[in-house]
């Protein structure tokens, strides 16, 4: 079964064509990587998906539910973790999971079980009782992708979920996020700008420019085509695609915002 | 059956989402209470200045009250509003943190996360209301301890805080970012505290002031506390229909604010 599916996609923000006629299809299972330099539309696409903001034309299933119609059903089935910071730093780590267990429908009597469990699989209990604002980065991000798991959800959505970590960490949320696939069979659909990123983890990855798909593939498939015999890596591809423009990628407000989040994470 | 039984299932899932943001609230105050405190020195001032020197100018009207009795109803929904107004920053706040697009994300109505926000601020002003209350009494203000009447300025509290909170994240949604919100933030409080019946009774007011006055909704819930809180308070209206106001504005904000908080990302 397709899990997500996007039928010539479009988001226009006034003159801005964020995401020009994206048409997609994931299978179940898969781990999804959407690459792309920042403003390529990566992050509205996602936006999209998870029902934050509605297409301006074009179709987009989820689930089987279709996002702009029938966004309650979507939701129920999608876990998310935004690029920017979105664990309370004020709460402590059960208490960030346990809202969510009651936002997400988590029955009662599962509650108490289901965040342990979490927290037991993210490597939290021992942090359980501190304040979020004395994690580290890597803390943070394992907590996040713990909220967003609570429910099971078919679909987990992860806007450059290791932004901000250093190597170390990384790593060790690259091992959370195969785990989650292979135990529970979540489909996850992630964005990043780091190849090695993508090389690691994805069994297929899209690369996206100026809001509109410029290569899709597994990322062997995608080097052997680009490289026509030489060894090359998924870094070449990704210049092959989106040009070689060193840097013309990114506004004033994305870097700020990129900034931001890395110093909090840091 | 079946519908009633959905129904039924949808409301109490409406509500206790709901409280679970007001919860929420309660928590973080736990955590980290200090700011109460330093939330609680602006209508100290006012008690302690401003009605300490106007209950010796003996200006204003205020039946046989004092006037610091007056007044204490009044600054204490004042404190309650500035709380309130400037609520919609914790919103823009939220929103550049990625917090606010979690909420929306998950399965909760919009309807339940405003209304979830505007009870977290009455859990605010509830607070704030007992640290005025504690000033007024070590200032020997005369107030009223019967139970009912507690219950009825707790209510009126929570539903002010609402009102004007939900009122602010609108305004939040729309401009969007902190520095012109608290621009508005500030041209906003002052108006709605001096055109009420807050520090003066309506009567002695321009008469194109006490329309203004009777359009604010400030003015209904310092009726309620004047004459709930004070030993001897009397008001305009049945304080029913006061309540009556506040809750329908209150709900027409909700719904409002439903509408337009996806829209603040």
């Amino acid at each position: 079964m397709k899990i997500i599916e996007t039928r010539d996609l479009t988001r226009r923000f006034g003159e801005l064509l964020a995401v020009n006629r994206l048409s997609l299809t994931i299978d179940e299972g898969e781990i999804f990587g959407l690459l792309g330099p920042n403003g390529a539309g990566k992050t509205t696409t996602i936006k999209i998906l998870t029902t934050l903001l509605p297409p301006t034309s074009g179709q987009a299933m989820v689930a089987g539910f279709d996002v702009r119609h029938q966004a309650a059903r979507v939701r129920k089935m999608i876990g998310y973790v935004p690029q920017l910071i979105s664990a309370d730093g004020t709460l402590t780590g059960y208490e960030n999971l346990m809202i969510f267990a009651r936002l997400y429908d988590v029955p009662r009597q599962e509650r108490e079980e289901r965040v342990r469990q979490a927290l037991r699989y993210m490597g939290l209990e021992e942090v359980a009782d501190k304040l979020v604002r004395h994690y580290s980065g890597g803390m943070i991000r394992r907590l996040e992708i713990a909220q967003s798991m609570l429910h099971h959800p078919r679909v987990l959505f992860l806007d450059e979920p290791t932004i901000g970590l250093d190597p170390a960490a990384r790593r060790t949320v690259w091992e959370h996020i195969i785990n989650l696939r292979q135990q529970f069979g979540t489909t996850i659909f992630l964005t990043t700008h780091l190849m090695d990123e993508a090389d690691e983890l994805c069994s297929r990855v899209a690369i996206m420019h100026l809001g509109q798909m410029a290569a899709l593939g597994s990322p062997q498939e995608l080097k052997t085509a680009v490289g026509r015999g030489e060894e090359v890596t998924l870094d070449d591809v990704f210049i092959h695609y989106t040009g070689n423009e060193l840097d013309n990628g990114g506004n004033f407000r994305d870097i700020s915002r990129t900034r931001r989040v890395a110093r909090r994470l840091g | 059956m079946k519908f009633f039984r959905s129904l039924f299932q949808q409301i109490y899932s409406f509500s206790n989402k709901t409280l679970v943001l007001a919860e929420l609230e309660m928590r973080k105050l736990r955590h980290d209470p200090t700011e109460l405190l330093t939330r609680a020195v602006q209508p100290a001032l006012w008690l302690l200045v401003f009605g300490q020197v106007f209950t010796r100018v003996r200006a204003i009207p205020t039946g046989n009250l004092p006037y610091l009795d007056f007044m204490t109803p009044g600054i204490l929904a004042q404190s309650v509003l500035f709380i309130a107004i400037f609520y919609g920053i914790s919103i823009i706040w939220e929103k550049d943190l990625g917090v606010v697009h979690k909420f929306l994300v998950s399965p909760t109505p919009r309807a339940a996360l405003v209304l979830g926000k505007a009870l977290s601020a009455g859990v605010r002003g509830l607070a704030q209301g007992l640290i005025v209350v504690v000033i007024a009494l070590l200032l020997g203000v005369h107030l009223n301890f019967n139970l009912l009447s507690l219950l009825g300025v707790a209510l009126a509290v929570v539903l002010g805080s609402a009102l004007f909170s939900t009122f602010s994240l609108i305004i939040a949604c729309i401009v969007k970012t902190r520095e012109r919100f608290m621009g508005l933030g500030q041209v906003l409080t002052m108006p709605l505290f001096f055109a009420s019946n807050a520090i003066y009774p309506i009567s002695i007011m321009p008469s194109w002031l006490q329309v203004v006055s009777h359009l604010n909704p400030l003015t209904y819930e310092v009726d309620i506390l004047r004459q709930l809180m004070l030993v001897g308070g009397t008001g305009t209206y049945q304080i029913g229909f006061d309540l009556g106001v506040l809750a329908a504005i209150t709900i027409i904000l909700v719904l409002i604010g439903a509408v337009m908080y996806p829209k603040v990302i």
